[in-house]
């Protein structure tokens, strides 16, 4: 293991805690957020028979995760070519 | 052909192409036994981490549970595929950077204390042996109900095979067993939800057709949410807003996301791809098939549902229900199992269903001369007994029974597995013979992972009465104990050994006493001292959603101890970098 550069850089590992705060809050605000604590303000909102909470707390909220977990891996794994810490 | 024969051909088909894999995939290494010689597609391990994941409980039962509670039900959807997020974001990458085999492994070296080693041994075992009682059983189940052996028999054909795809192929044999079994799995699953939502819908694909129009005009929600209000059940798709329900709700969704990230038998799943980066496509592509099934469930669920209720009153709520006799042929043969039952409590002749525990429409049931519902509907039966609902043919029948095996036989191998190399990776090796070598630890994994299976065979065939009770136990387990402890040791260079081993009893024992008190002390009827409600619980928490509370625990108290004790050698700091950057994961690999 004694071949890795850039041991300490530092903005790699903040970008990468950036990604994942911003991934996170998505992901708290359309399953706890939309599906369950909020749905009662998105009552107006209807969706095939119901409203967008429902829709979100049985459908909506794994479409997002998908989405969100692509994005994670497709912006991680261009950072790691950014900062130089791809693997070969 | 009649439905046995066909059964019969299936099933044996099926189990023929798992046999033929394990002979094919046989281990020579400890790294092929236990991480496939990191040499996994992603893709291929996607499949095989959907197929490892998603058990007899989300083939068989999720379904029913959603058909039954409706919008209060969603916690399992969001709470079994929002981990994923949790897994992909903050523990995959880095354990795989990490390059060793098990779970335990990384708690140890990361918090450099054999203590803290055997802490997160004992709560995998727990854990993994829990929810292994469960599969087993439902293994039995599934073989007695199509092939007409008995439980016992259907038990050890199952347990056979998993042993010799599992013994010889260690994780390279169930690797690919998993991505056949996924297969069979998910196109048993499709079927029949497809021709129920074309009858229903019109749509083809299932989760359109639920938030689409029912064939009678109005949408689907609409219509179905009418008709259970009608017979005194609660609305389908209503929210108990109450402040207390809305917050377990969100308590036991985040404990499901929490316990699903901290399974280990899911986690090692992602050792076998050969990169970092590979590691996070992986997760992406294990939820791209398991929303296959997922987002296919609350279709079931909801049409299964509606489908029930309009065989039972095909003229309306509002009119008379059907007569015994002419009920249809798929509830007399699920009669036979005891499953669906039927009782003529007025002696009218005719099928009374409705919620005779509703206050409201009591007056209503006086009215008609109803004096009690009169079927009850297992809600296992659902998906089992959804193509003869939908009148398919035999092959699609004898297909699900393949599809339910498929997907208990596969989580079980996944968790045997993680026992075996828990037992000769981090006991064996770790703890009682370190110099043991590379054939005597293969053989000791064979032998751990033989011992394994017979151990849940014995307890499939004497199954605990707790067994349904336990697997909120394992969730609770994973969320309160592995996941903090896993995250602390990737995003904290501070947190040390310690504070580790506090933080993991905190959570671990927290979590027990408070299931214990509401549960009974070892599960035992009657020994509880606070109902299993929200309202007498002793925090206004339900046990099933404790596991969250014990997690933040954990958090907590490790915080706290380990800044109060000294800090963490510099070699644990350059072991946490190291696992941060991608750089360097195949040079792990080679070390083996």
């Amino acid at each position: 293991m004694s071949s890795e550069p850039t041991q300490t850089d530092s903005g790699y590992w903040a970008a990468n805690v950036r990604i994942i705060v911003i991934s996170l809050a998505i992901w708290a605000l359309v399953s706890f957020g939309f599906g369950i604590l909020l749905r009662p303000l998105l009552s107006g909102i209807t969706v095939g028979g119901t409203d967008l909470g429902f829709w979100f707390a049985q459908q909506g909220s794994i479409l997002v995760f998908l989405a969100l977990i692509f994005f994670y891996a497709w912006r991680m794994n261009k950072l790691d070519r950014e900062h130089g810490v791809d693997e070969e | 052909m009649d439905q046995y024969t066909l059964n019969l051909l299936v099933v044996g088909a099926t189990f023929a192409l798992y046999i033929g894999i394990a002979l094919w995939a046989r281990a020579g290494s400890t790294s092929e036994f236990y991480a496939a010689s990191r040499g996994v597609h992603p893709v291929t391990n996607g499949m095989a981490t959907a197929a490892d994941w998603m058990s007899a409980a989300s083939f068989i039962s999720m379904a029913g549970l959603i058909a039954f509670g409706g919008y209060g039900a969603s916690s399992f959807l969001m709470g079994w595929t929002g981990g994923y997020v949790l897994l992909a974001l903050l523990l995959a990458p880095y354990l795989r950077k990490f390059g060793k085999f098990t779970v335990p492994e990384f708690i140890g070296d990361r918090f450099y204390s054999p203590t803290a080693r055997m802490v997160a041994v004992l709560c995998l075992i727990v854990a993994s042996v829990t929810y292994v009682i469960g599969q087993m059983t439902g293994v039995g189940v599934a073989f007695s109900r199509f092939l007409e052996v008995s439980n016992t028999t259907g038990l050890l054909i199952g347990a056979g095979v998993v042993f010799l795809y599992a013994v010889l192929g260690g994780m390279k044999g169930i690797t690919y067993t998993q991505v056949a079994q996924y297969c069979v799995l998910i196109t048993a699953y499709t079927i029949p939800a497809v021709f129920i939502s074309l009858q229903l819908t019109g749509n083809p694909i299932p989760g359109l057709g639920l938030f689409g129009d029912h064939f009678s005009g109005e949408p689907l929600l609409a219509r179905l949410d009418q008709v259970v209000t009608e017979l005194g059940f609660s609305q389908y798709t209503a929210q108990d807003g109450t402040p207390s329900s809305v917050i377990n709700m969100a308590l036991f969704t985040f404990s499901l996301m929490i316990g699903t990230a901290g399974l280990p038998h899911v986690i090692i799943r992602f050792f076998t791809v050969p990169k970092v980066a590979d590691a996070r496509w992986s997760a992406g592509w294990a939820l791209v098939f398991i929303a296959l099934l997922y987002l296919t469930a609350p279709a079931v669920g909801a049409m299964a549902r509606l489908n029930l209720i309009d065989t039972v009153y095909p003229n309306g709520t509002a009119e008379a229900p059907i007569d015994y006799e002419a009920r249809p042929d798929w509830m007399k043969n699920w009669e036979v199992t005891g499953l669906l039952k039927f009782e003529d409590k007025n002696g009218d002749g005719k099928i009374q269903w409705y919620n005779d525990k509703s206050e409201s429409f009591a007056a209503t049931a006086q009215e008609r001369g109803w004096t009690g519902s009169e079927l009850s509907v297992n809600r296992d039966i659902l998906v089992l007994a959804n193509p003869e609902i939908a009148r398919l043919p035999g092959w699609v029948i004898a297909l699900v029974a393949a599809g339910g095996l498929a997907a208990a036989l596969s989580t079980a191998a996944g968790l045997l597995l993680a026992i075996s190399g828990a037992v000769s990776h981090d006991l064996i090796k770790g703890q009682f013979n370190p110099n043991i070598s590379e054939k005597g630890e293969l053989l000791a994994a064979r032998i751990a992972m033989a011992a394994a299976i017979v151990v849940a065979t014995y307890l499939g065939l004497n199954p605990p009465g707790f067994a349904a009770q336990t697997v909120a136990l394992a969730f609770g387990l994973a969320a309160a104990s592995i996941f903090p402890a896993l995250m602390m040791g990737i995003f904290s260079k501070r947190i040390n050994n310690k504070g580790a081993v506090a933080g993991m009893l905190a959570g671990l024992l927290f979590t027990l006493v408070y299931i214990f008190l509401h549960k009974g002390w070892f599960f035992i009827p009657g020994t509880n001292q606070f109902p299993d409600t929200i309202q007498g619980s002793l925090l206004g928490i339900q046990s099933t959603a404790i596991g969250s509370i014990g997690a933040l625990l954990n958090f907590v108290v490790a915080y706290f101890v380990s800044n109060a004790t000294e800090d963490t050698p510099e070699e644990i700091k350059q072991l946490v970098e190291s696992v941060r950057v991608p750089r360097g994961a195949a040079a792990a690999t080679l070390d083996h």
